[in-house]
């Protein structure tokens, strides 16, 4: 089957010498919902950048479900739409003709172009919204008009970058279901996030860029399967008498009514909860110390760079800087 | 070319077209008033207050003689600075990258930023002919080589307007040309003056200036008056269209200023 993104040997160097990219090889296949992750100036936007031709590559081969890149540009732009990291439309014009002008760019006639983006933005509750001058639209109501006009001439793959930076988690959720519907309907998605809870409840394949190279690209099942140790943290519903040392899972005392606990993966929560009852300590609730994706991310790219730029939930650091390095 | 690529072509060019008359149309008290409003002040004092001790230029009365420089000199400032700010407006917020992203070629991208151009500087045209209507009655010898060059004119200075939106990187970039450039040779191009009562230094130096060609063209189709060839100023006119278009192709193409 033909996939739905194919990189080879993928290189950058801009004009001052920076080499955001060392020879990137990557598949995507068709129908999948794939993450491309990575620490800021890792080189996912100058990636993404090439894919939708608005950065000039150095060297290598980009193929969108079998059509290449310098052969038949046409081709791939028709089969892309991209969702930025930046609002990139005209704040001064209205919401539905920014959308039934991208119709436009793409040969699909005013009327028909009407009746489409009508679709998308009732489908992302923009509708009523069609005359407002975009600069009028919150953050979140901006992020979902570039989703809106990146759909309306229906391409196979969809590229999203940091879609829900500075969304509130409500509508975040919700944009979550829209896009798996869209995915489950046949379209093929590649997400970048700085969520990591976002790319791991989304995406069934993933890869990690860093310093302009694929440092892993695999499923997230393998992936997860990958974390030796996860730690979970327990609010216990009374003060324990005595907190076991030495056992096969350690536990830790955080204050009176927490333990923290280091489960290896060839190990289970039977065996956790075992031990538990053994001492008579009752669990109330329980929970992941830290996102599991979150952990493994950590660990792969810390010797590349300072966890400063994971911050969980802390997307919004612009990617920019590497086009202007 | 087969008709998929024809209806893509068509279609885009037409959605830049409506999307840059819609543009100005909507913000008309900043591009269509003011120009107006200056030329109009032209009329009153150049043509009536100073023009009536001046008295006749090439035969006519000075308000007659400068309607058609006046008009030229609306729809080359007006031309050039729609598709310049527009541009560089659509760099600036990025949405450039909406047209980047779409298989549309540049030459299309170039066509709609050029015709959108075109359209501001025909509506302020057509605006200010009618204030001169106001000062003098409307002379028209040859219509066809009005509106030609008028036409080719504004054609000229959209594009000229769009390769500066393509190297300007700041604000001040996009004002810097039309301010030491553009509005000197325009005022030196003969709009006031016939360029026969220069001394012959200055006559050969006019005639280094293209835009002298284009107001002079257009006097001949106003008033059948004319310092040079029309048909030469027509060639003129076209060679530059031609050179223009190729270098905004080559720049687009390249990604100068707009791709990394």
């Amino acid at each position: 089957m033909t996939p739905a993104l194919e990189i080879r040997g993928l290189r950058k160097t801009y004009n001052n010498g920076f080499e955001a990219l060392k020879g990137i090889d990557l598949e995507v296949s068709p129908g999948s919902f794939f993450a491309l992750l990575g620490p800021n100036g890792a080189g996912k936007s100058t990636t993404i950048g090439i894919i939708t031709s608005l950065v000039n590559k150095s060297a290598g081969e980009v193929r969108v479900f079998g059509h290449d890149l310098d052969r038949d540009p046409r081709g791939v732009k028709r089969s892309i739409g991209l969702v930025p990291q930046e609002f990139n439309f005209n704040q001064f014009e209205p919401v539905g003709e920014i959308v039934v002008n991208q119709a436009g760019y793409y040969g699909i006639p005013r009327r028909e172009a009407w009746e489409r983006a009508g679709h998308y933005l009732n489908e992302l509750g923009l509708w009523d919204k069609r005359e407002d001058m975009a600069r009028m639209l919150s953050g979140g109501m901006k992020r979902r008009l570039m989703i809106a006009r990146a759909l309306v001439h229906e391409p196979r793959l969809l590229i999203l970058d940091e879609p829900t930076a500075g969304v509130d988690i409500e509508l975040r959720r919700s944009m979550w279901d829209f896009l798996q519907g869209i995915n489950e309907d046949g379209r093929s998605i590649i997400l970048t996030t700085h969520y990591l809870e976002e790319a791991e409840s989304l995406c069934r394949n993933i890869a990690i860029i860093d310093d302009g190279r694929i440092i892993e690209n695999t499923t997230m099942k393998q992936l997860l399967a990958k974390l030796e140790t996860e730690t979970m943290v327990l609010d216990l519903a009374e003060p324990p008498l005595a907190v076991p040392e030495g056992g096969p899972i350690p536990l830790r005392r955080i204050d009176d009514l927490t333990l923290e606990a280091d489960i290896h993966s060839n190990q289970n929560l039977n065996d956790l909860f075992q031990l538990l009852d053994q001492q008579g300590i009752r669990v109330q609730s329980m929970r992941n110390k830290a996102n599991r994706l979150e952990e493994l991310f950590v660990r792969m790219t810390r010797s590349e760079t300072t966890s400063s730029t994971l911050t969980p939930g802390g997307g919004g650091a612009s990617d920019r800087q590497e086009g202007q390095a | 070319m087969n008709a998929a690529d024809l209806r893509l072509w068509t279609t885009a060019l037409r959605t830049i077209v409506i999307k840059e008359i819609l543009r100005f149309a909507r913000i008309w008290v900043q591009t269509v008033l003011p120009p107006v409003v200056t030329t109009a002040l032209y009329f009153i004092i150049f043509g009536g207050l100073i023009g009536e001790r001046i008295g006749e230029m090439e035969g006519y009365r000075y308000m007659d003689f400068i309607v058609p420089g006046l008009i030229m000199l609306a729809v080359i400032t007006n031309s050039y600075s729609n598709v310049v700010s527009s541009f560089f407006g659509s760099k600036f917020q990025r949405h450039i990258e909406e047209m980047l992203v779409s298989p549309m070629p540049n030459g299309i991208i170039i066509l709609g930023f050029v015709f959108g151009g075109v359209a501001r500087g025909l509506t302020v045209g057509v605006a200010v002919l009618i204030v001169s209507m106001f000062f003098s009655p409307l002379s028209v010898h040859n219509p066809v080589v009005m509106l030609g060059v008028v036409l080719l004119t504004s054609i000229l200075f959209a594009l000229a307007g769009l390769i500066n939106g393509v190297f300007a990187r700041t604000f001040d970039d996009i004002s810097l040309i039309p301010t030491f450039i553009l509005t000197p040779l325009t005022y030196l191009g003969g709009v006031f003056y016939s360029i026969s009562l220069l001394p012959d230094f200055w006559q050969g130096a006019s005639m280094l200036n293209p835009i002298f060609y284009m107001v002079d063209a257009f006097r001949y189709g106003s008033l059948g008056t004319s310092d040079f060839s029309v048909t030469a100023s027509f060639a003129i006119i076209a060679v530059f269209i031609v050179l223009l278009y190729g270098l905004a192709l080559w720049l687009l193409n390249r990604g100068t200023g707009i791709r990394s």
